[in-house]
């Protein structure tokens, strides 16, 4: 393609990715530097229904002063991302100083905001992802070698749980894994214990959290695994039944190698979402038990007072940690491509 | 052809709600819209308001659980997406900070010089509010439990850690306590009023300065924590209306619960007679030998938004009066809330809201950095109540992210 040909083809596209993707970024970029102007405290008489008090205020009028000569607030550098709610320099040097031990220095490490968050997001994607993997290939396996006519009913029940609207899908596990829901229940009738709380132990909650993750996600896999392996070349798959190969070697030797592409655009997807968990913390009001760089976002901007620059922070982080955490596969598939 | 039938339509309807609406509230043009919590009062209320739709009179309300997530995004445009917020003595502070509600007295003035004062919330001089009803937590309890084991409804937390021992050991209830601990807002707003119990000071006198890590917080969260040990063990994730669910199921027998909440659990919705029938409500209850309840008292009241045409200002201002007349009390709105409206006879429900007012007990603070600090102690006293860090350490996790919040807020240095 001429080069002018292929600049008028891609403009709309740019222009698009400009404005909804390149200028937030820089926004959010630009209001996590900046924090809030310092506030103008005046005391004053408050009264209600219940008596009167003096109480602190701030003065509107002198903050609206502040805000009009400068609207994006004080000036602060990168002060937000290493205070005590995000990288907490500080206090992670001083934790280091203190801790004997390499555990104790952890255990104290995950008490920050920030780590604690990171702690439960990595675990959780270390595990989902292939999880979902695992189970939407073996999945798409078991469906493609069902009779025709029983595929069709098949592959929509395999999708409900990806159908389903996220939260509604984790409130209804939320109910189920309620010491009175059926699973709830079915657990301390197994484990012989009738104080078993799903919803009370940090452990249980996480291992529900990661179910939730792949139950929600191994669809997606499932479809494009199965839609993948309808391209598999029958002759070949033939061939090697001839050559006396079994089940399991003609899928590890012919079928996985061939699937290879789509694994790799798989784990993509699923690293970048599952990095991004949210929704299922906030159903399973698992906030207790288990945060996310996702849920510190939402609960900085859900407070009473919202903290904008902390959440914008917060989200230039997450960005930079799907980077990293993408980067490995991005560079392999730059190779395969160069390659060629 | 259709369009005249719908046309034709339109304008029937809107004749025959034009009819109402001068009936109602005398409004001829503007455009209202709510947003509030959900709970009977306000919906309530919000009804009143919607009587006043009609010919060029439109009225919607959002209420929601999350009003305080969008009440302030949805004021801050021009024009506003609500013209109204209602809100609590807690929630108005970020509106007041933003600067987007505007002073009443203006509209008072011509509309509403029969309002009484008591429910007007002035902040310096002004009116920034129209309160209708008051609500704090307090004891309600299962009168055949505490019959069955001899006690007398508890006044303090001691006498009632006793009295659901006694429950637990007798077999009747292995989880007799309730209460809205899930972590977040809840929680917070049970240390917030346990501390005050303790008499408890949250800032260091004038100034943004936290100071709750002292022997009063440790005290309000050991005596949290013995709470926990009689609740079901799920209870960090039981907010206001789980915990009502654990009550209505018979589960509990011992609650703080708010006011404007106790309502349902005495009517014959949703549970069995054996337990709404014994549903009785006691005064707030006080902590470790003080006199001040451990509680918090609660106005809810309406606001008029800043950033809206004036007549959309006085239709809203004129809906929502209307929302809190005598006209909106009826046999079954009597019992809902603590009404601050002229012809409220109350009902034995309302009893623990006015023994909180008659104890003295504290009104939330209307501080502006009071919401940073009560983010900060429902995402740090979790982990305390689960056994995995102490009080002292919880509560210095809360100081330093209360601290970190404030600083880039602006509050502190």
């Amino acid at each position: 393609m001429k080069h002018q040909t292929f600049f008028w083809f891609v403009l709309p596209s740019v222009l698009v990715m400009l404005l909804f993707i390149a200028f937030p970024i820089v926004s959010v970029v630009l209001q996590s530097l900046h924090a809030e102007h310092e506030q103008v405290i005046v005391v004053v008489e408050n009264c209600g229904p219940f008596g009167c008090t003096q109480s602190a205020k701030i003065d509107t009028e002198a903050t609206e002063a502040l805000r009009a000569a400068k609207p994006l607030g004080r000036w602060v550098g990168p002060n937000t991302y290493f205070d005590r709610g995000h990288l907490a320099l500080n206090e992670v040097v001083a934790e280091w100083q203190s801790a004997d031990t390499l555990g104790k220095f952890f255990s104290r490490l995950i008490n920050l905001p920030f780590y604690k968050a990171m702690f439960f997001t990595l675990t959780y994607t270390f595990i989902v992802t292939p999880l979902t993997l695992l189970f939407g290939f073996s999945i798409a396996v078991a469906v493609n070698s069902a009779s025709k006519l029983l595929r069709g009913p098949l592959i929509f029940f395999t999708l409900l749980p990806m159908i389903v609207t996220p939260l509604v899908g984790s409130l209804i596990l939320f109910w189920m894994i309620d010491a009175r829901g059926i699973i709830g229940a079915m657990l301390q009738w197994a484990a012989d214990n009738p104080n078993l709380s799903v919803k009370a132990s940090t452990p249980l909650m996480w291992i529900m959290l990661m179910v939730y993750g792949v139950w929600h996600s191994a669809p997606f896999a499932f479809i494009v695994y199965y839609a993948g392996l309808q391209t598999v070349n029958k002759e070949i798959l033939e061939a090697a039944v001839v050559d006396g190969a079994s089940r399991w070697e003609r899928i590890r030797y012919v079928v996985l190698p061939h699937l290879l592409p789509l694994t790799t655009f798989i784990a993509l997807i699923q690293l970048m979402d599952n990095f991004r968990v949210f929704e299922p913390i906030v159903s399973f009001s698992a906030a207790a038990h288990a945060t996310s760089l996702s849920w510190a976002i939402y609960n900085d901007l859900g407070g009473e007072t919202r903290q904008l620059s902390s959440a914008a922070a917060t989200s230039v982080l997450t960005i930079i940690g799907i980077s990293i955490l993408l980067s490995p596969v991005l560079v392999r598939t730059w190779r395969d491509f160069s390659r060629k | 052809m259709n369009m005249w039938k719908t046309a034709a339509l339109v304008t029937a309807f809107a004749s025959l709600h034009g009819t109402t609406a001068l009936a109602g509230c005398g409004l001829t043009e503007g455009s209202i819209s709510i947003v509030g919590n959900e709970f009977p009062a306000i919906q309530t209320v919000a009804k009143g308001a919607e009587a006043c739709a009609g010919d060029g009179v439109k009225v919607t309300a959002n209420l929601t659980a999350d009003h305080q997530k969008i009440n302030l995004a949805g004021m801050q445009g021009n024009p506003a997406e609500y013209t109204s917020a209602i809100i609590a003595n807690s929630s108005i502070v970020s509106l007041i900070n933003e600067g987007v509600i505007r002073p009443l007295d203006d509209l008072i003035a011509a509309h509403g010089a029969d309002i009484p004062s008591k429910q007007l919330v002035t902040v310096d001089g002004k009116v920034m509010a129209v309160a209708f009803m008051a609500n704090a937590q307090h004891l309600v309890y299962r009168k055949d439990i505490l019959a069955q084991i001899g006690v007398e409804p508890p006044k303090t937390y001691e006498e009632l850690l006793a009295a659901a021992a006694m429950i637990r050991e007798k077999g009747i209830m292995q989880n007799p306590v309730g209460g809205a601990y899930a972590a977040g807002w809840n929680l917070a707003e049970e240390f917030v009023n346990m501390y005050l119990g303790e008499g408890g000071e949250f800032f260091g006198a004038g100034t943004a300065e936290v100071s709750i890590n002292n022997g009063k917080g440790v005290a309000a969260l050991n005596v949290m924590k013995s709470l926990t040990e009689f609740m079901n063990p799920d209870y960090l994730t039981h907010d206001s209306n789980a915990t009502n669910a654990e009550w209505e199921a018979g589960n509990v027998a011992l609650m703080s619960m708010w006011g404007s909440r106790a309502g349902v659990l005495m009517d014959a919705e949703g549970s069995d007679p054996v337990v709404y029938e014994n549903t009785a409500v006691g005064g707030p209850l006080t902590v470790g030998g003080g006199t001040t309840p451990a509680s918090t008292l609660w106005w809810d009241g309406w606001t008029v938004a800043k950033n809206i045409s004036d007549a959309d200002a006085t239709a809203t201002f004129v809906a929502l009066k209307n929302g809190i007349s005598s006209s909106i009390l009826n046999d079954e709105t009597m019992s809902q809330a603590v009404w601050m409206i002229e012809g409220y006879k109350p009902a034995p429900v309302n009893a623990g809201v006015f023994a909180a007012i008659e104890m003295g007990t504290p009104p939330y603070p209307m501080l502006p950095y009071i919401g940073l600090l009560h983010t900060a102690l429902g995402d740090n006293l979790a982990d305390f109540l689960q056994g995995k860090e102490s009080a002292e350490q919880a509560l210095a996790d809360t100081e330093a992210a209360y601290t970190a919040a404030a600083k880039e807020k602006g509050f502190l240095n």
